[in-house]
């Protein structure tokens, strides 16, 4: 089958969504599909073989924060052309809605679309005003696929229709296999995510930490992810702050090798998650998971049985979780077990086959994919040359 | 007074073009629901084929047998109007049938269980994933075809009210140990 994939972030950014795509990419072309990936990237980034540039990204202020976005003249005419020149039996867009690549693809194509939907964004105003411009663009996907059952939900209540539930995949046997490392373990608490963002949670879990130190003073935290050290530490009193470790920004080698390593991963995050990806590389690398109970994190934990779950934004509900599973080895031998055959239904090779499923389903009896010839009057009156 | 009537023109040449565009919309739209029905019907027959086969290759027992076969014989031979009780006669089927891990077990333990196992899972999963599709399809219609410009222009021309397929396709415990996938 030959496949295309709509990146709508800029590929040299590392990203959930971006590894998502490369993951899936992989994944497609190791089974022998033919997948070309078009994403925004520098003109000097080196890409894989099946990244196709559609040129530097604009950083643009959208929706409460910097986004790099692709628009504009140049970048249309650089989708058709993919477009025109990939034949593809199939595209696969992600972020339709977001006003990037996605929602260039879905203007320019015609054919069967396949969307997934990453975020589950609160309706925003700007939305309502372009609701009238989306939903031509959106009315021809023809396959709509939601990362949980929380992102179906909003995508439901702000765009009408329906959409399948299919989670974002993960490669559990790199994680499940990594070698654990000596000078991480033994009584660690692990976070990654970046430091100084907020809705990550680390300013959570600095607000609960001297309690759990109180009850287990030898546990140590190790904390990975880009932001200002210091800041993140200013909170805790100077004593403590040794207690804290600071791995730096992680390759993802090191990031499995961690997972496997610490006694309880820690997932504090505060909002804005739609799926909980990290969750589940903590599970299949084998790690028992205490997170925050955001709607999208307690499906991915299956309500609480694959990991625990805390009040969220609650620092001393936090600490109580994490010292009672300190000291609680029983507990979380079960967690680890729980995790590791929870995380099956997340491997590539059962998502992977999912969404060939959709693209099988939106293929049957379809044309290929073809540019959207949206000037097609002089077409219809017979004018057009051929 | 000429440029009254040439601005009256504009607006109707404008109103044209938009009118005409909105027509290319929903010609869109209708064939997509077209070739979503088509994709529907495949998954629905698939289902049933597999169905059959199981009832009528002897791994289940009689009774079972039994109430497999007319249940995917009746989804296959059901005319139209009949057709989503048809269909959902067949889920409840196949999740009497199939609604222990046993059951599976002693399929997938016959020759060639395996890939028949291996089918059906496919079938049932996918049945849900086409009609989902499809009754988006439809919903996008209908949402363009009640509004105004569309009912007083009769944009649709001939095109019947689509409508959507309602069905029970509920898969079996058994074959949907993932879920979120429905």
């Amino acid at each position: 089958m030959r496949i295309g994939i709509v990146c709508p972030y800029s590929w040299d950014v590392p990203g959930g969504v971006q590894f998502h795509i490369r993951d899936l990419a992989e994944h497609l072309i190791g089974l022998g599909h033919e997948v070309s990936v078009l994403a925004p990237a520098d003109d000097e980034t080196p890409l894989p073989p099946y990244v196709v540039s559609a040129g530097r990204a604009v950083p643009v202020p959208y929706n409460g924060s910097v986004a790099r976005l692709n628009f504009g003249f140049l970048s249309a005419a650089r989708v058709r052309r993919w477009l025109h020149d990939g034949t593809f039996d199939v595209i696969h867009i992600h972020e339709p809605a977001s006003p990037s690549l996605g929602l260039l693809s879905c203007w320019a194509a015609q054919g069967p679309i396949v969307a997934t939907f990453h975020t589950s964004n609160p309706r925003s105003r700007a939305m309502i005003a372009a609701y009238p411009i989306l939903q031509p663009a959106l009315e021809k996907i023809s396959a709509r696929i939601a990362v949980s059952e929380y992102a179906r939900r909003t995508l439901v209540e702000h765009l009408g229709g329906d959409a399948v539930v299919i989670p974002n995949g993960v490669d559990v046997d790199f994680f499940a296999k990594a070698e654990p490392k000596a000078e991480w373990q033994g009584g660690t608490l692990g976070f990654i995510g970046r430091i100084d963002e907020p809705r990550k949670g680390l300013p959570v879990l600095m607000k609960a930490f001297p309690r759990i130190l109180e009850a287990c003073p030898d546990t140590r935290l190790l904390v990975a992810g880009r932001g200002d050290e210091e800041e993140a530490v200013a909170s805790l009193p100077a004593g403590m702050r040794g207690r804290v470790e600071f791995l730096g920004m992680v390759s993802d080698e090191d990031k499995a090798r961690l997972l496997r390593s610490v006694d309880v991963y820690v997932a504090p995050n505060t909002g804005g998650e739609s799926f909980g990806i990290i969750l589940v590389e903590a599970m299949s690398a084998g790690a028992p998971v205490l997170a925050s109970d955001l709607d999208a994190f307690a499906q991915v934990l299956d309500q609480g049985a694959a990991g625990e779950l805390f009040a969220n934004e609650d620092a001393e509900d936090l600490a109580k979780a994490a010292v009672r599973l300190l000291g609680d080895p029983v507990r979380r031998t079960e967690l680890r077990e729980r995790g590791s055959a929870h995380v099956r239904r997340f491997d590539w090779a059962t998502v992977g086959a999912d969404i060939l499923a959709v693209y099988e389903t939106v293929t049957d009896g379809a044309a290929s994919v073809a540019t959207d010839e949206r000037l097609g009057l002089r077409a219809r009156w017979g004018l057009a040359r051929d | 007074m000429i440029e009254t009537l040439i601005w009256i023109v504009v607006g109707l040449v404008a109103i044209g073009l938009y009118l005409s565009w909105t027509a290319g919309r929903l010609d869109r739209l209708h064939a997509r629901i077209d070739a979503a029905r088509a994709a529907l019907d495949a998954q629905l027959l698939r289902r049933a084929s597999v169905a059959q086969e199981l009832a009528t290759s002897g791994v289940l027992d009689p009774a079972a047998s039994i109430v497999l076969y007319e249940a995917a014989h009746a989804a296959r031979q059901a005319e139209e109007e009949n057709r989503e009780v048809a269909e959902s006669e067949l889920s409840q089927a196949l999740r009497a049938v199939f609604g222990e891990a046993e059951q599976m077990e002693a399929v997938r333990a016959a020759p060639g269980g395996e890939q028949a196992a291996g089918e059906l899972a496919a079938a049932v999963r996918r049945v849900p994933m086409a009609r989902r599709f499809h009754n988006d399809a439809v919903r996008a219609a209908r949402a363009l075809r009640r509004h105004r410009k569309v009912r007083w222009f009769r944009l649709a021309g001939h095109a019947p009210f689509p409508m959507a397929f309602e069905m029970d396709d509920e898969p079996p415990t058994a074959l949907a140990d993932r879920p979120g996938s429905g």
